[in-house]
């Protein structure tokens, strides 16, 4: 009798492993996943009106509010931008368009990450003209008008940087293009969460960077579990 | 060809003048307390000009019809007492006109830009940038915060450059971008420019003021009547001047106090 | 006036030199020119080059406010920045209008009136053998050709010519390129295209001055001179002093613009979210020096069509002008008056509202003068009897159009209406009729009346009336509705209106579009014309109008000197002695022998 059970034990530990290996398969190695949150209290932002723009006003029902600080539930910070700063094995440049939406006079999405050289593409999809000016300081600056009807922009950056947007034409319309050496990169949503998928083993450090509460660094190791960092910003009223 | 001539001058010009009588383009109704004397004057002169310009543009054309050269060997004639008369009547007539419409006109004028605005007007901070218009309310503590242009970051929507973190009278200010005001009270705007200059215009109101960088500059009226109107950029100012406008509401005043309250940062 | 009969022409000497160093060669006789009328017919190439582009550019603007959501075939090629899919930008709206409006009161009607027909007929009509500072003359010409090419160089620059408007108001002039696409390099090469234009003016006002003062032939006393050298002569004084306050602000702008000057740029600005370097500068500075020199501006665009009008149609109505003294005196009034009423066009600038008041009333008073002399010319075409040539058709239609564009001018000129009107259409339909239209009148008379003196030929007259039938109807239905417009506060400068209020201007804005498109299309009968004749038009005897001034007493062309080695004969009639018999018919002419002449 005991020598039956000495020999299930290891078929039963073999089994056991192999079960755990397959709820933990292989390819969640390689993942970074956060949450952004900030302390302090954030500023009230405010609703923008667009009176101005009247075909514009009305596809908000309810107004706009503006971007430059979005929360969430349980004080997560959205639109935070998480990338690999240093460690990075690098990996070819995505050759997906990026596309940058002028809609509602709103620009969708806030922050628009890429690659350096990935194409981008900017969409006027209102009844109005825009007049997009990226306030680049190390790539070349340009503004460029689109008409209702114009063909959108098809255009790509060299350099990294982090570039302001304004609209020329609509003093509210701000947002960010985000142009990153490495392919690994992520923006936070509302709820705060972000995930970096793709990353061999090895040790990195990430950056996350909030367009009114600075940058913050953070070593992380991928190993064969899936990477965990959280970030906490400190945001203030004004 | 000089017939040709008289009878299309002939035409256009009571084609014109009917136009005009019509009113089928005309200035919208006056909603100001001092409308009523740039409108008088307005009408002055249209009625003096068109008399002048339907009798010039009738004589020119029967003269052109009547004394072309038809080889009947008619001598020529002067014109009765030479050039006196022109110079005479021309001056009488033009003079007498310029008198009264400038003297009337510098009282309406003075109405407006020279007058001292009543000590309880309603105060609205505005400020026009590229390519918008912005209105700032003094808020409960009845104070304007200090605006630094070193500070305006429109991406957070301080447009007026306020420092809310270390300036208590600015925590209260109210920045809107409607121009919201009470019926029947008098109201005192400060202009002043972000960027290059712009222009307010309200044609309801009759009135137009420049917005001059580095200065400050006062504007007051009255508006008599419950409307919403357009405020427009007169001032070319780049390439989204055409589209810079806000809104004026004129509402009655409890619920403009309403929407004082409403708009009051909590 | 004083008598200065005792006045010699040219030196003798000088005669004898000039034939034994005659030019030759195509380069020297037609390119380098020393010679007054081959710079006269250099302007009005110039000017013709000029007016063809800003018609263009005002028929791509009308296009587009009257069909803004309609592609423009081939505008994608012309500025592929600017116009994707062919739809134009608001910047190229009013990088356009900037470049129309500098075209048009600079390189047309600065031009053409002024130093190209009165480079031709000036010394001509004062019997003198050439302008007193010929070198001058031929560098005012160059120096505006190089203006003019420096100004069209800013089509081709990455980002377009400015968007400032011919008025170029500081700080977005100022700036650079923080302010708008167009408002680096464009804006810059704009300063220096006026800041040259302005030094070709400064040597060509001399040259008409010194040259009306001292080459009079014997007996050309200034009661005798003819009234277009007259408008000549004042508006060259007032360009004078006009172009030497626009060439210091010219170079006050620029040095804000490159140098880091803040002459007209305060403290304090924020422009593509960049506080902006400067400080301590005034705006209403800009505003000051530019209509200190822009009022006058627009009276040295309309004088010389003033004596152009005086001057042709005592021609076609065979009898003189009414009132010759009183035609000079209020020649003189106006130009004086016009240095006192710049502030009219600041009335809401921000300057104290007094001032208003004091620049309303010269501005009010010198509707006088205006008024007189249309009176007269009136009193003119009374008893007369009337020759409908074309140029005696556009001296008819200039009284007609410069009634209109003078009227709406009074309402202007009083600040309480102002005050409403400002920054218009109504002020659109104003300076077009006066600027666009009445001086353009004045050029066509002119350039109908001299042709062929200045190419031997005759200017095919039908075709000269159909031009100007349809152009007469064509104005009308172009500005007038634009008086319209702005009664109803429709706005000026705006490269579209979707303004709530401004929806029911819409209909009348494509009525103007339409009426701009045919009137164009009307020009291009006297461009043909006058390309036509040059080449095939009837040979032109020597005074073909049978009219009384110097330049009709020579061959058409005139010969290189004009009068031949001995100069021109001494005058002792007046400049329009019509109605009377003579030798001729019912004139004489003033260079005939003194002669009483019989009634």
């Amino acid at each position: 009798m005991a020598r039956k059970f000495v020999f299930s034990l290891p078929i039963l530990v073999l089994a056991g492993a192999a079960t755990i290996g397959l709820a933990h398969p292989a390819k969640h190695a390689g993942t970074i996943s956060g949450h952004v949150t900030f302390t302090g209290t954030p500023p009230k932002m405010k609703p923008i009106d667009m009176a101005k723009e009247p075909s514009c006003a009305k596809q908000h029902s309810t107004p706009l509010l503006n971007e430059s600080v979005v929360t969430g539930p349980n004080n997560a910070l959205g639109n935070v931008v998480i990338y690999v700063s240093a460690g990075d094995q690098g990996g070819a440049a995505a050759t997906q368009p990026v596309r940058y939406d002028q809609k509602g006079c709103e620009y969708i999405p806030h922050v628009a990450v890429m690659d350096v050289g990935q194409p981008l593409e900017i969409y006027n999809n209102d009844q109005t003209s825009h007049n997009i000016h990226p306030l680049a300081k190390v790539n070349p600056e340009w503004n460029k008008s689109q008409p209702p009807g114009a063909p959108p922009i098809k255009t790509a950056y060299a350099k990294p940087e982090f570039i302001a947007v304004k609209c020329n034409v609509h003093p509210w319309m701000h947002g960010y293009f985000a142009v990153l050496k490495t392919p690994h990169h992520a923006v936070s949503g509302q709820d705060g969460s972000y995930t970096l998928e793709g990353l061999p083993p090895g040790k990195y450090t990430l950056t996350a960077w909030h367009e009114r509460f600075g940058t913050q660094t953070q070593d992380v190791t991928v190993g064969e579990k899936a990477a965990t960092a959280d970030f906490v910003m400190k945001a203030t009223p004004y | 060809m000089g017939k040709l001539f008289a009878a299309i001058v002939v035409v256009v010009t009571l084609v014109s003048t009917a136009v005009f009588l019509s009113h089928a383009w005309w200035m919208p109704a006056d909603i100001s307390v001092l409308g009523v004397g740039i409108d008088r004057q307005m009408t002055e002169t249209m009625i003096s000009s068109g008399v002048l310009f339907v009798i010039s543009q009738l004589v020119l054309a029967a003269f052109v019809w009547r004394y072309s050269e038809r080889g009947d060997g008619r001598p020529i004639r002067i014109f009765p007492g030479g050039a006196a008369p022109m110079v005479v009547g021309a001056t009488l007539l033009v003079g007498a006109e310029i008198a009264v419409l400038s003297l009337v006109g510098s009282k309406v004028w003075g109405g407006i830009f020279l007058s001292r605005p009543d000590p309880h007007a309603l105060q609205v901070d505005v400020q026009a940038e590229q390519f918008a218009f912005y209105f700032r309310y003094p808020g409960r503590d009845g104070r304007f915060g200090t605006a630094h242009p070193e500070l305006v970051d429109d991406a957070s929507e301080n447009f007026f450059g306020l420092d809310p973190a270390n300036d208590t009278t600015a925590r209260d200010d109210i920045v809107s971008a409607s121009l919201v005001i009470p019926v029947n009270r008098p109201v005192l705007l400060s202009l002043h420019a972000k960027d290059v200059g712009h222009s307010f215009y309200v044609p309801a109101l009759r009135i137009q003021q420049d917005f001059v960088p580095g200065l400050v500059i006062p504007i007051h009226f009255t508006a008599t009547k419950i409307t919403k109107q357009e405020i427009v950029c007169t001032q070319l100012c780049g390439l989204g001047h055409y589209n810079m406008r806000a809104f004026m509401e004129v509402m009655p005043e409890k619920q403009f106090e309403q929407w004082l309250e409403e708009q009051a940062p909590q | 006036m004083p008598d200065m009969s005792a006045a010699p022409a040219v030196p003798s000497g000088e005669s004898a030199r000039r034939a034994a160093h005659a030019p030759r060669g195509f380069l020297r006789k037609q390119v380098f020119s020393l010679d007054h009328k081959v710079i006269g017919k250099q302007y009005l190439d110039l000017a013709l080059a000029a007016v063809v582009t800003g018609m263009v550019l005002s028929w791509l603007m009308r296009f587009h406010l009257g069909f803004p959501d309609t592609a423009i075939p081939g505008l994608e090629k012309l500025a592929p920045n600017a116009a994707a899919g062919g739809i134009m930008t608001p910047e190229l709206y009013l990088s356009l209008m900037t470049m129309h409006g500098t075209l048009m009161v600079f390189f047309v009607l600065t031009t053409a009136p002024f130093a190209g027909f009165g480079n031709f007929v000036l010394p001509l009509q004062i019997g003198a053998e050439d302008m007193a500072f010929p070198r001058f003359n031929m560098m005012s010409f160059w120096v505006t050709f190089v203006a003019f090419l420096v100004l069209i160089a800013a089509f081709f620059v990455p980002q377009g010519p400015p968007l400032s408007g011919w008025t170029a108001y500081a700080p977005l002039s100022a700036i650079g390129k923080d302010a708008g696409p167009g408002q680096g390099t464009g804006q810059t090469l704009w300063v220096i295209s006026i800041a040259l234009f302005c030094v070709g003016q400064l040597l060509g006002s001399l040259n008409f001055i010194a040259t009306t003062l001292d080459l009079r032939t014997r007996g050309m006393t200034f009661s005798r001179l003819p009234f277009s050298t007259w408008a000549w002569f004042i508006t060259a004084v007032m360009a004078l002093i006009a172009f030497s306050v626009l060439l210091p602000a010219c170079v006050l702008l620029l040095l804000d613009r490159v140098a880091g000057t803040s002459f007209f740029i305060p403290a304090g600005l924020v422009a593509s979210d960049r506080l902006q370097p400067h400080a301590g500068g005034s705006p209403l500075l800009w505003q000051h020096l530019f209509w200190f020199f822009g009022h006058p501006e627009v009276y040295i665009a309309i004088l010389p069509g003033f004596g152009i009008i005086s001057q042709i149609l005592p021609v076609f109505a065979r009898k003189p002008l009414l009132g010759p003294r009183v035609f000079v005196a209020c020649l003189i009034a106006i130009a004086f008056l016009s240095y006192t009423v710049w502030g009219h066009h600041m009335f809401l600038s921000g300057m104290n509202p007094v001032s208003a008041t004091l620049f309303s009333v010269p501005t009010l008073i010198i509707t006088i003068p205006a008024t007189i002399v249309t009176l007269l010319w009136i009193g003119t075409v009374y008893g007369a009897r009337l020759r409908f040539t074309t140029a005696a058709l556009f001296c008819l239609g200039f009284i007609s159009v410069f009634v209109t564009g003078g009227i709406s001018g009074f309402f202007l000129a009083q600040p309480s209406i102002d005050t409403y009107l400002h920054g218009t259409y109504f002020v659109v339909g104003h300076f077009h009729f006066v600027m666009g239209v009445a001086a353009m009148f004045g050029i066509f008379a002119g350039a109908y009346f001299w042709f062929p003196k200045m190419y031997g030929r005759m200017l095919d007259e039908r075709l000269g009336k159909l031009h100007f039938v349809l152009t007469l109807i064509g104005v009308y239905c172009i500005f007038m509705p634009m008086h319209w417009l702005g009664l109803a506060g429709n706005v000026r400068r705006y490269s579209a209106f979707t303004d709530e209020y401004m929806q029911g201007s819409l209909p009348l804005h494509r009525f103007i579009t339409i009426a701009a498109l045919f009137t164009g299309a009307a020009q291009l009968i006297f461009f043909f014309n006058l390309i036509w004749s040059r080449w095939r038009g009837s040979p032109a005897p020597a005074n073909p109008w049978q009219a009384t001034t110097l330049e009709w007493s020579v061959s058409s062309p005139p010969p290189p000197d004009n009068f031949g080695r001995a100069g021109a004969p001494p005058v002792s009639h007046g400049p329009d002695e019509y109605g009377v018999a003579g030798p001729g018919g019912d004139y004489v002419m003033q260079a005939a022998p003194p002669q009483p002449a019989t009634a």
